[in-house]
């Protein structure tokens, strides 16, 4: 078994860190402050990451991408997870799912997309659809060669920056009372379609949630992404590899938050040495940093199974569960070895653990992650 | 013109460095190594001389443990063209990097060098002067920045009181000073391409150099803790003190 990084993996991931580190870092107080990322800002950093070569990295080369592999993406999400998602989004990374689209739909949205003229978003959930995605209420019905849309979608992420929304929709019934679902690409500004602002969330301060609304929204066939009531099949396809997205931040921002911790147990003294002697926080470093590197190992392997086209469905679940309840531990632990200045917004702890309270929920809640695991085990015995 | 610019392998300057519990010397097991700053300050330099047309072609030069090949690799991922390690394991202290960089010189032919002004694990600052009086090459050490003209090269210096300017004739040392320019990142295209870039590796018998230290290091210690300062109530007590306890005025 090999651990080793290629040169190019480690050159990747030094640049991304000391991008992250020397042009984001310094950002982060205002924008949370602002609550949002001022849009000089944000071309600023887009501009910047396109002159590297580096923007749409997951995206193929023959459109323009970098072309990453699995492994290296990972590498490189993992350092942008340093970072809030409102900065690091700037390191636009375009929905994979766009792939999928046919020629005419690739010069209007992917190329554009890749070359940061325009933007995306995701939308999946509703209201009254969470988990459950297949129990969608927004509803198209065939009207000649169109579709009438109505419904609402939300906590749509970044939607308020997107030129266009790839909107899963369901269309129809099939024998057995399921759902057929069809994913759909919605421009802003079309008749009948709005994005508003949606709630304020305890975590990714600047990075907004919006909701979605269609209100007899007429979209043409040709708005259709992949087939007709191919909706999950095409997520299948092309989302499958991002959800890995949230156990690779998760990682790098555990590791940021570790290090502060680490610094702080080695210098801060009370009772008359430091408190990394007593054993009470030396031991919580320990099991720390210990569940870091578990995670970070089940997230590079649930990569490198990717790239070696093995069944990975497992390993991202287990990747994306077991770093996300690592993160949340591990900014607890952090803020506690640091006291009440862990606390106050002087340091950035406070932040990542808000930030951490989402990781457990989108992209699939952790419940939604042992669901899978369980089912991939149990199913090829019946069960 | 080809330019050559040898880049160090140094603790990263974000590590707080710590010294070795046997006094020897600074830990570097487990720690995070780059390449010294004000080399990337040397390769950022040329790389801009070669997208001027002024270089043709940019050589990394690295000497010391395999690994240094990586930082050759960073260089090379900067825009630099191709690379040469001179491995070995022995601790090279500046007079032995000066003459194998002689080495180098004399077979590669060099139009210019350019060498950080210093490296930030043992601050010597002395390898582009002794390498300049080695090859009897003109020197412009210090520099904020370098012009082209006529046939020679205009230095500017950052000298204790000001700028110095010096007008030097090629082939000739710079080193680099902090504000000569701000390094770029390296891009995608190019640390893709970097992996084709062909390294060589050379051992300092082969350059005919024999790399064994000079100098003996007695010990390494940590810098004195500094005290914690007073505040004073007033200008006057300030002037006051300064007259009496620190005696500067």
């Amino acid at each position: 078994m090999n651990f080793d990084l290629t040169e190019e993996q480690h050159l990747v991931a030094d640049t991304v860190r000391s991008f992250v580190e020397r042009e984001l870092y310094p950002l982060e107080q205002q924008v949370e402050r602002l609550g949002d990322v001022p849009r000089e800002m944000a071309r600023d950093i887009q501009r910047k990451v396109i002159d590297l070569g580096f923007h749409a990295p997951n995206i193929p080369e023959e459109f323009g991408g970098g072309g990453l592999d699995h492994l290296t993406f990972a590498l490189l999400e993992r350092e942008l997870g340093r970072t809030s998602m409102a900065l690091n989004h700037w390191w636009y990374r375009p929905s994979n799912i766009l792939c999928a689209a046919n020629t005419e739909q690739r010069e209007r949205y992917l190329l554009p997309c890749v070359r940061g003229e325009r933007m995306d978003a995701l939308a999946m959930t509703e209201p009254d659809a969470g988990s459950d995605v297949r129990g969608m209420k927004c509803f198209a019905r065939r009207d000649g060669d169109d579709w009438i849309v109505n419904g609402t979608k939300h906590f749509i992420s970044h939607a308020d920056w997107a030129d266009f929304v790839i909107v899963f929709i369901a269309t129809g019934e099939e024998a057995r009372g399921r759902k057929r679902i069809t994913c759909f690409l919605v421009d802003r500004g079309t008749p009948g379609f709005d994005i508003r602002l949606g709630y304020n969330s305890v975590s990714h301060r600047g990075y907004h949630n919006c909701i979605l609304t269609f209100d007899d929204c007429r979209l043409p066939a040709s708005q259709i992404l992949g087939e007709e009531g191919q909706g999950f099949e095409v997520a299948n396809e092309w989302l499958y590899a991002t959800r890995l997205t949230v156990a690779t931040m998760s990682v790098g921002r555990a590791r940021r938050a570790f290090d502060l911790a680490l610094n702080y147990a080695a210098q801060r003294k009370q009772f008359g040495q430091q408190i990394g002697k007593f054993q009470g926080v030396s031991f919580k470093l320990a099991d720390l940093i210990t569940s870091i590197d578990a995670a970070d190992l089940l997230t590079l392997s649930a990569a490198w199974r990717l790239d070696r086209k093995l069944p990975a469905n497992r390993e991202i679940a287990q990747a994306k569960l077991f770093a996300t309840e690592m993160l949340a531990r591990v900014t607890d632990e952090a803020i506690q070895i640091h006291g009440g200045m862990g606390l106050m917004d002087d340091l950035p702890l406070e932040r990542f653990w808000r930030d951490a309270r989402v990781e457990r929920i989108w992209d699939g809640t952790s419940e939604i992650q042992r669901h899978i695991i369980s089912r991939e085990l149990l199913r090829p015995l019946g069960a | 013109m080809k330019i050559l610019v040898p880049v160090k392998r140094v603790v990263d300057y974000n590590v707080k460095v710590r010294v070795k519990a046997d006094g020897t010397g600074v830990e570097t097991a487990g720690v995070k190594m780059s390449m010294n700053p004000f080399d990337e300050i040397a390769v950022e330099e040329a790389v801009r001389l070669k997208e001027k047309g002024i270089a043709t072609e940019i050589v990394a030069v690295s000497l010391g443990i395999a690994a240094c090949a990586e930082t050759i690799r960073t260089a090379l991922a900067m825009g630099a063209d191709r690379g040469i390690l001179v491995e070995t394991d022995v601790d090279l202290q500046p007079l032995a990097v000066a003459k194998l960089l002689k080495a180098l010189a004399e077979r590669e032919q060099p139009g210019l060098m350019i060498l950080g002004k210093q490296a930030i694990d043992d601050d010597m600052s002395s390898t582009g002067q002794m390498l300049a009086a080695l090859l009897g090459w003109p020197q412009g050490t210090f520099a904020s920045k370098l012009v082209f003209e006529n046939g020679g090269l205009t230095v500017t210096r950052e000298v204790d009181g000001g700028l110095e300017t010096v007008a030097l004739s090629l082939p000739a040392i710079v080193t680099t000073d902090l504000r000569l320019n701000e390094p770029r990142y390296a891009s995608l295209p190019n640390i893709m391409k970097a992996r084709k870039k062909p390294i060589e590796t050379l051992k300092p018998a082969d350059l005919g150099v024999d790399p064994a230290p000079r100098l003996t290091v007695l010990k390494v210690v940590e810098p004195a803790k500094r005290k914690a300062g007073a505040k004073v109530g007033s200008v006057a007590e300030l002037v006051q003190k300064l007259r009496t306890e620190a005696k500067v005025i």
